[in-house]
């Protein structure tokens, strides 16, 4: 079973999004830009093409430790932004989280939520005092599988690598030499003791990614994408995430009464007049 | 016959059409100074692209009197302009056009036959389609356009050739998609690819003028180039970056590469006109 997606030119990939962080926060007078830094490779990526698109003293870490996170997680926030010359600002969420999830007496799931949006709340007000835009770092792998917290990690200004698999993810931050302890740790939210990425989804990315390019990008029947060795179950639950969590990718809807409506009819880019 | 031609590459901003026909008016001053004879911008250039529910807002009559193109007709008295922008008719509607200006003239004006509709286009949700190809003649020759789609057809640059274009400009605002391990992204790679494959087997010049810059995440590639009737290239701007890029063009290229090559002189056009008549017949009787 051939489970690698093709290989990208990573140089034109890196060109173009390097541009478009730039060109996006220009665009709304902007030339700072505040990235949650968890240690993990996808905020690692985006650190480095943020710095290389706006200069390292454009660019603020920030380090958002809860107080089961992982140490390492913090060491390899640090690592990176040292490397990249990037200043950081640690700031521990524990006080802001610690008495809503005591007082209401929150399970792991519900606490991992608020925890996101702990950090989504800091940051947006982090990047006011700095005079910045929120840059986020979702891929596009947990973005079709919807595995993120609407309004808290995906809650941005811009998502430079939404559009990269978390495979093609890796290659690049090899490319612009992110740290290889960073690349090859295993991917984990870290929002609750032990949580991996892999095994909270119940499959690997490396299937993931597979399985999407094949479904998404290539139009794939997902009989085919069996017949090729992908496991069914896995290929099928992989549809149903993408169905189900869609409402985390689009804006909310809104009920129709006037002539035109926002979203529906009343029609512009974000771009708009810049 | 020698000319200098002008490839404008920019990026417009969206909806400002009075700070595009600034940027515009400084190419057309640079250009006039280094003493080139045309100059050709890429689609929508006045306007941007997405424009969406700003279309009615941006547009303009492709007429002197109209005060966002009056100035372009006023400078065509200096060097011949391709201009792209949002024309809007008598009975209002609004088209996708580029305008040749000469001499304080239009002599031509083509509205885009194919409005791209699917996956990241929208265009005929927005405009209405021109109805026509037609070449027509210029100081420089005779010329076709084509906007961005529409060169995707390939009957398109064919009915210009057969019209006695000698020229095929395309004006584009090509969005780029599809990276693999390629120089170039896929759809890049597919447009140098088949304009190269006219310029050849048409034995025309081709002039390519295409847009930069980023509108909601979307990149447009840029890489305006200029074919010569052999198919090679004659001036090349960079990717993605703004650019004022020259060449010069010698007409007699054109008898060369016919000579090399009649396919022009052998092609059958009454036999193509016959065997598209009969296919459309057969699907006409078959309904």
């Amino acid at each position: 079973m051939m489970n690698a997606l093709p290989s990208l030119n990573l140089a034109l990939a890196r060109r173009v999004i390097v541009d478009f962080i730039r060109t996006e926060l220009a665009r709304f007078g902007f030339q700072r830009g505040v990235i949650g830094l968890s240690g993990g490779v996808d905020s690692s990526l985006v650190a480095c093409l943020a710095v290389e698109a706006l200069g390292a003293e454009n660019v603020l870490g920030v380090i958002l430790p809860y107080r089961t996170s992982h140490a390492a997680s913090r060491a390899d926030a640090e690592l990176l932004a040292q490397q990249q010359g990037m200043a950081t600002r640690v700031i521990e969420i524990t006080p802001l989280v610690e008495p809503y999830v005591a007082a209401w007496n929150l399970d792991a799931r519900r606490r991992g939520n608020v925890i996101a949006r702990a950090r989504m709340l800091v940051l947006y007000d982090q990047a006011e005092e700095f005079r910045a835009l929120v840059i986020g770092t979702s891929n596009k792998t947990e973005t079709l599988l919807g595995y993120t917290t609407i309004f808290g990690d995906n809650a941005v200004a811009i998502q430079p690598i939404g559009d990269l698999y978390k495979c093609q993810v890796r290659q690049l931050a090899r490319a612009v030499g992110v740290p290889a302890a960073i690349i090859t740790k295993t991917p984990s939210a870290d929002l609750w003791e032990g949580q991996t990425d892999e095994g909270e989804l119940g499959f690997t990315y490396d299937s993931a990614d597979a399985i999407l390019y094949r479904l998404v990008d290539e139009r794939r029947h997902p009989e085919d994408v069996i017949a090729e060795g992908f496991d069914a179950r896995v290929v099928y639950r992989i549809l149903e995430l993408m169905r189900r969590n869609h409402f985390k990718r689009v804006p909310p809807i809104v009920a129709k009464i006037s002539a035109r409506t926002v979203g529906i009819d009343f029609l512009y880019n974000r771009d708009w007049g810049t | 016959m020698k000319f200098k031609l002008a490839l404008a590459q920019f990026a417009p901003r969206l909806g400002d059409v009075d700070a595009n026909l600034q940027t515009i008016l400084a190419y057309l001053a640079r250009a006039q100074r280094d003493q080139a004879h045309l100059i050709v911008f890429p689609e929508l250039a006045l306007t941007g692209y997405y424009l969406k529910d700003l279309v009615p807002t941006v547009a303009a009559r492709a007429a002197p009197d109209d005060p966002r193109m009056a100035p372009l007709f006023h400078a065509s008295h200096h060097l011949d302009i391709v201009i792209s922008f949002v024309e809007q008719d008598a009975r209002w509607h609004y088209y996708i056009a580029a305008a040749y200006l000469s001499q304080g003239r239009l002599l031509h004006l083509h509205r885009k036959v194919y409005l791209p509709t699917y996956r990241l286009f929208d265009d005929s949700r927005f405009f209405a389609p021109g109805k026509t190809f037609r070449a027509f003649d210029t100081r420089w020759g005779r010329m076709g356009m084509l906007i961005c789609e529409d060169a995707w057809h390939l009957s398109s640059p064919y009915v210009l050739w057969q019209d006695g274009a000698d020229f095929l400009i395309d004006v584009s605002a090509s969005p780029g998609y599809g990276l693999t391990t390629g120089t170039d992204l896929a759809n890049a790679a597919t447009v140098k690819n088949f304009l190269q494959t006219y310029a050849t087997l048409l034995t025309t010049f081709v002039i390519f003028s295409n847009r930069v810059g980023i509108e909601d995440g979307i990149t447009f590639w840029g890489g305006s180039h200029v074919l010569a009737p052999n198919g090679t290239l004659l001036a090349t701007a960079p990717p993605f970056d703004e650019a004022l890029v020259y060449a010069e063009v010698d007409t007699d290229a054109l008898r060369r590469a016919r000579l090399d090559l009649p396919l022009l002189r052998d092609e059958q056009r009454e036999l193509i006109r016959h065997e598209l008549g009969r296919v459309a017949k057969f699907e006409l009787d078959r309904r």
